[in-house]
């Protein structure tokens, strides 16, 4: 990607500014072009890692997920089903059980 | 009492990538070139993270996610000035599609819905308005969740998910009257320029009450700390809400619609709630409270120069010092305690900001007895709230503001 910054001064003549023109700033606004970190780093292994790498990761990073504290299944099983209901994710019906696995074998409370 | 920012080496990735060859280009945008780690001192345990330069615009930050980015500003960085520098503001966001290319030409801000004429504004436009100015905390609701007993699922935060800047940009009422608010609005509903990955999830929207959206405090910023906006901080507009939580701060702020009913979009209405309780406390595992949207932040105070385990000498002078918010009003007093809350003094102020503002406190102590001792600080607001010694606890983890306790060693 080439990377041109347009700077385009955004900085209004006092003429156009005719409230607190003397207040007004020179700030100029310049465009942005920037990349950000992919965050696409799978799952570790452990039970369901397929499915949680197959339906999880096309949101979000798994790197929050695993600095999580444990949690009791069933807390990762509500965590599971809000993603599904509140955030529409798509995630396989036959592969909810699968990825509330994992959480519960990576991220459960012993 | 103000320090000048201490420099910084600068972290920026496109530096970095000037330095290494084409080849190390994937490697380098992994967080995993990230040099060192910090253990948060959650109860759990000490939780380890990476310490990450990887981000454009930003400086070393704390890496909670890398996509959509959840980057904790490092405490230490709040002891160097009330203000908090823009390369080591926090950063969240809520889905993962967040444009890396804003033309400053091309963009433009749509004003529409229950008013008299839809404004489709140029950058230009807003900078030709008249100009405000307003220092203010910007606090994630859930910045210090790592410490919530039991705990609960979302971003683990340290106290870093806050941050304290000199917003600078125009009023919204000036921009709502520009378009002529019609008899019977109710709510104003705010949208960036992010998207969901799913096209059928919720857009994160939020909805201010009309007469909030009109207070004259309300702000739209185009500068923080004198400078654009980084991208990550929502380039090239941003919604401020002074003394509210972050979450109504919509960042790359593109659509401002007018409302004549409520939003009973997911964002407004179901998210970001907490119990209709005082102080939003419940007790864990309780049921048939009500819940409602979180509004208003509350007094907090920091220690920012002494860290847990550090050890002092038998009664020999010591300076603590720190920040101090009111929450939605100003700072009226901070109080000091050496001895675990038994005694307290009331701290010096710094520089006043404005009521918004974090506001630095220090004093002098001395500790007269060997063994552990636990330093601790309160704020009271200019409204009267005083933080409390007990930590609340609700199912998101938002809205921590007890009493904070440093543990030091004397001998």
């Amino acid at each position: 990607m080439v990377r041109v910054p347009l700077t385009i001064a955004c900085a209004m003549s006092v003429a156009l500014a005719p409230f607190g023109a003397q207040t007004q700033s020179r700030l100029s606004l310049e465009s942005v072009n920037v990349d950000l970190p992919p965050g696409d780093d799978l799952f570790p292994d452990g039970p369901g890692v397929d499915a949680i790498n197959n339906n999880c990761l096309a949101c979000h990073s798994a790197d929050m997920v695993l600095s999580q504290p444990p949690f009791p299944r069933a807390q990762w099983d509500a965590v599971a089903h809000k993603m599904l209901t509140a955030y529409k994710a798509p995630i396989d019906p036959k592969d909810v059980n699968a990825i509330v696995d994992y959480l519960a074998s990576v991220k459960g409370v012993k | 009492m103000e320090k000048v920012l201490l420099p910084r080496p600068p972290v920026s990735r496109r530096q970095i990538l000037g330095r290494v060859g084409a080849a190390s280009l994937a490697l380098v945008a992994a967080p995993a070139m990230a040099d060192t780690t910090v253990d948060l001192p959650f109860v759990g345990g000490q939780a380890k993270r990476l310490v990450t330069g990887a981000f454009p615009q930003k400086g070393a930050l704390i890496l909670q996610r890398t996509r959509p980015p959840l980057l904790e500003t490092p405490f230490d960085v709040f002891d160097h000035s009330v203000f908090t520098p823009n390369d080591q503001f926090f950063v969240r966001w809520h889905w993962a599609i967040i444009p890396t290319e804003v033309d400053v030409a091309s963009f433009r801000l749509t004003v529409r819905g229950h008013v008299n004429q839809t404004l489709t504004l140029s950058l230009n436009d807003i900078l030709a308005l008249p100009q405000a100015e307003l220092v203010a905390v910007n606090q994630c609701s859930g910045n210090s969740r790592g410490y919530f007993q039991p705990p609960v699922p979302g971003a683990q935060w340290s106290n870093g998910a806050m941050g304290n800047a000199r917003w600078t940009g125009v009023l919204l009422k000036d921009v709502l009257d520009r378009a002529g608010v019609k008899a019977g609005a109710i709510q104003v509903r705010f949208s960036g320029m992010d998207e969901p990955v799913v096209p059928d999830a919720p857009d994160y929207m939020k909805s201010l009450a009309i007469d909030h959206a009109r207070d004259g405090e309300v702000m739209i910023a185009y500068a923080m700390n004198g400078q654009q906006l980084p991208l990550l901080n929502g380039f090239p507009l941003r919604l401020i809400v002074p003394g509210w939580y972050s979450t109504y701060w919509v960042k790359m702020l593109s659509d401002i619609e007018v409302l004549d009913q409520l939003d009973t979009q997911f964002w407004t209405k179901t998210a970001y709630t907490i119990p209709d309780t005082p102080g939003g406390n419940v007790r864990p595992g309780e049921t048939g409270f009500n819940l409602v949207p979180i509004s208003r932040m509350l007094p907090r105070s920091f220690i920012t120069n002494i860290k847990e385990g550090d050890a002092f000498e038998i009664g020999t002078s010591a300076v603590a010092r720190g920040i101090a918010f009111g929450g939605d009003a100003g700072v009226s007093r901070v109080d000091f305690s050496s001895d675990g809350g038994t005694d307290w003094r009331e701290a010096e102020l710094g520089t006043d900001h404005g009521k918004y503002s974090f506001r630095q406190w220090q004093i002098r102590f001395t500790l007269p007895a060997r063994g552990k001792q636990v330093l601790m600080v309160r704020c009271t607001s200019s409204s009267g709230e005083v933080q409390g010694d007990t930590p609340i606890w609700n199912p998101s983890g938002f809205m921590r503001n007890v009493i904070e306790r440093t543990a030091v060693v004397v001998a």
